[in-house]
């Protein structure tokens, strides 16, 4: 007697790293694409979706009242090609796993984001870019294939260039479930970095800076202070960088240990004093001139992976982050939207911004030729609604957009005049997924597979 | 589905009518409203004013069926993210109470209970959801003047509390709302006791109690401390209070 598939099923409270709004679904753990497969044609009317570390802030990988399939067990490395630099893992593989296995054997991966915390499946899925976007473009131009599982069931190997790459790549997980894919790598010679860091004293300058400099390094981002007016708007601190020259040393990773933010903070513990304070004593530690010196890979890719859940100092109410990128000629809108937030006195801890290269073939894939700022702000603000959609209003009047896997409040119809291939996507989706099987909240909010409900 | 700031996108609302529900429907302002009203005709006057995307249907509070039929009606456009429950009756004061007091309790009481419980199935089974409870600050302790009601709404409010533990975890949050005296159609031939609202403010306390999915709310804020004063109030004194 096979035993009721509900027996295998756990309820459990979702949220995204934003700790917003959870919502409660059944997770499994599928060992293979066997099991993805059974897991999707055995849905329950309320569809599937696919999480990695959950590390999208917003609903992406949410799944209210339907299933939502954790990649934990599919996390092996199939094969390691280090004569053409390809790896072949697992969807649930995280870069972390991966960049110490890489490091020693003279690899790196070839998009990293400001965490190794992120699968591999995710990666792909949210279509991730890194501080050298303006260089190498985004993580699924280095994905060689991937294999899907589509929504019915079927195991398909999906090659780059094809419509249902291009539907997969930044489709945030709506069409179907990838259990491994083939990653290119870059080499590297040295564990170390080599970066240049520099302050900017307002946003002109820092601008000036990012346009003139760029090109020279391989890594590029600044951070901006959010609540510094007047003369001083939008000052900050650049940093560039470049895989160093071997040096004799090992080729080894080992990033420090790691502290550990042990409960949630309480509410207001990040206010707008707190922030003017960090700001501040982080500006003034940076070097007035251009100061170059080594710093490991964790140091300058990954600052935040040394706090374990440092989400948790947002207290109990979380917090979003607004990534929008805007078009190259409208570095006006960067500085009204930077504006828009002092003005309202909403306090940014975190302000990033960097100029993306070209766009990937990706339908709903966020990067394209611009400037992308990135703010983390906590969701208590009082009257944040209606400052985030007037930023929105900025962005889309400059035919920009925000990024899905950032995202936790946009409105339906301002994603639909945002991504001008929605339509186009949507085609894809539907022929592979007629019966609506993946469903995520993102989805639902959003209407992007235009099955809202 | 709510999103990452407490915003909403459909909202049923039980009472259809009740000025306090239509303020907060306004108030919340989703893309899609379902008002489940008694007086149809008079709920579809109102629809009329609202933005599209609102829906009447026929209920009747105390008929599971209806119940049962206007729920159905919600969720066959979709998910709900937030059911009101604002029906309820206010009964006459003074002696006459005691012979609304039946009428009272299956109102404000068993079919608000009985209409948790349905709501709460629903929720539970969609992963996520909102239940908000009109409650009063009349539940907090039973006065000489309205007993008759305020049993009715503790018995309510204190099963929507136990509702709210309950479903701890389930992604459903169940909100009380407690005001005090609000200026609507249904107290418009009593004075204005201190401390009094208006049906807007009432509204603007059940969005902010959503976004921050607040348990138990008082309107106005300082009612809370007022009701603690009251509830502390020894018997012989709190008994001659006048209002």
């Amino acid at each position: 007697m096979p035993r009721a598939r509900g027996d295998l099923l756990t309820r459990v409270l979702l949220s995204g790293w934003g700790r917003t709004a959870p919502t409660a679904a059944d997770v499994e753990r599928p060992a293979g694409a066997a099991e993805v497969a059974e897991a999707l044609r055995s849905s329950n009317g309320r569809g599937v979706t696919a999480r990695g570390l959950g590390r999208a802030y917003g609903d992406a990988a949410q799944n209210a009242g339907g299933r939502v399939l954790l990649t934990e067990r599919m996390s092996a490395v199939r094969r390691f090609d280090g004569e053409r630099g390809v790896v072949v893992a697992e969807s649930g593989l995280s870069l972390d796993r991966l960049i110490r296995m890489l490091v020693p054997n003279g690899w790196f991966v070839p998009v990293t984001p400001g965490t190794r915390f992120v699968t591999l499946g995710g990666a792909l899925a949210a279509d991730i870019h890194g501080k050298n976007h303006h260089r190498d473009g985004s993580f699924s131009e280095h994905v060689e294939w991937f294999e899907l599982v589509t929504p019915a069931g079927e195991l398909r190997r999906v090659e780059a260039g094809s419509d249902l790459f291009h539907a997969t790549a930044g489709g945030m997980g709506l069409t179907g479930v990838v259990t491994q894919l083939a990653l290119r790598l870059i080499p590297i010679s040295s564990a170390a970095m080599r970066v240049t860091t520099e302050r900017a004293a307002d946003l002109d300058t820092l601008l000036a800076r990012l346009r003139a400099r760029d090109e020279e390094f391989r890594y590029s981002v600044a951070w901006l202070d959010c609540l510094k007016r007047g003369a001083g708007m939008g000052r900050g601190v650049l940093m560039w960088g470049d895989h160093a020259e071997a040096d004799g040393q090992p080729l080894a990773f080992d990033p420090a240990s790691r502290l550990k933010v042990p409960f949630t903070a309480p509410p207001g513990v990040l206010n707008g004093l707190t922030t003017r304070a960090f700001n501040e004593v982080w500006y003034r530690k940076s070097p007035r001139r251009p100061h170059t010196g080594p710093e490991s890979i964790a140091q300058f890719f990954h600052p935040l992976d040394s706090v374990l859940d440092w989400n948790r100092i947002y207290g109990p109410r979380g917090f979003v982050q607004y990534q929008s990128v805007v078009p190259l000629e409208r570095e006006d809108v960067v500085r009204a939207m930077i504006e828009r937030l002092s003005s309202a006195g909403t306090s940014s801890f975190l302000a990033v911004l960097k100029r993306f290269g070209r766009a990937s073939g990706g339908h709903l894939s966020f990067p394209v030729p611009g400037w992308t700022l990135a703010l983390d702000i906590p969701a208590g603000v009082r009257g944040l609604p209606a400052v985030l959609d007037a930023l929105d209003a900025l962005v889309l009047d400059a035919g920009g957009r925000v990024y899905l896997a950032k995202d936790a409040r946009v409105r339906p119809e301002t994603v639909e005049r945002m991504y001008p291939r929605l339509g186009e996507w949507r085609a894809v989706q539907r022929t592979v997924d007629p019966e609506g099987v993946m469903r995520s909240d993102l989805d639902r909010r959003l209407g992007l597979t235009g099955s809202r409900a | 589905m709510k999103d990452a700031l407490g915003s909403v996108q459909s909202v049923l609302l039980l009472g259809g009518t009740s000025d306090i529900g239509l303020a907060a429907v306004r108030a919340l302002a989703p893309r899609r409203a379902v008002l489940a009203a008694r007086d149809e005709a008079a709920a579809a006057r109102t629809a009329a004013t609202l933005p599209a995307g609102t829906e009447v249907v026929g209920f009747d509070a105390t008929d599971a069926a209806s119940r049962r039929q206007a729920m159905d009606a919600a969720w066959g456009g979709g998910d709900v993210d937030v059911v009101l429950v604002a029906f309820g009756m206010l009964g006459r004061a003074g002696d006459e109470q005691l012979a609304d007091a039946r009428a009272l309790h299956e109102v404000n009481g068993t079919a608000a209970v009985a209409a948790m419980t349905e709501a709460a199935e629903r929720l539970r089974a969609q992963g996520h959801g909102t239940i908000v409870l009109l409650s009063s600050v009349a539940a907090d302790r039973p006065r000489v003047s309205n007993y008759a009601y305020g049993s009715s709404k503790a018995a309510a409010d204190a099963f929507a509390r136990g509702l709210g533990d309950a479903l701890h975890g389930s992604g459903v949050d169940v909100l009380v709302i407690r005001p005090g005296f609000v200026k609507t159609s249904m107290t418009g031939h009593l004075d204005a006791a201190p401390l009094s609202v208006g049906a807007d403010d009432v509204a603007e306390a059940i969005v902010a109690a959503v976004r921050r999915r607040r348990a138990i709310t008082y309107v106005p804020g300082a009612m809370r401390w007022v009701s603690l004063v009251l509830r502390l109030m020894p018997r012989p004194l709190f008994r001659r209070l006048p209002f």
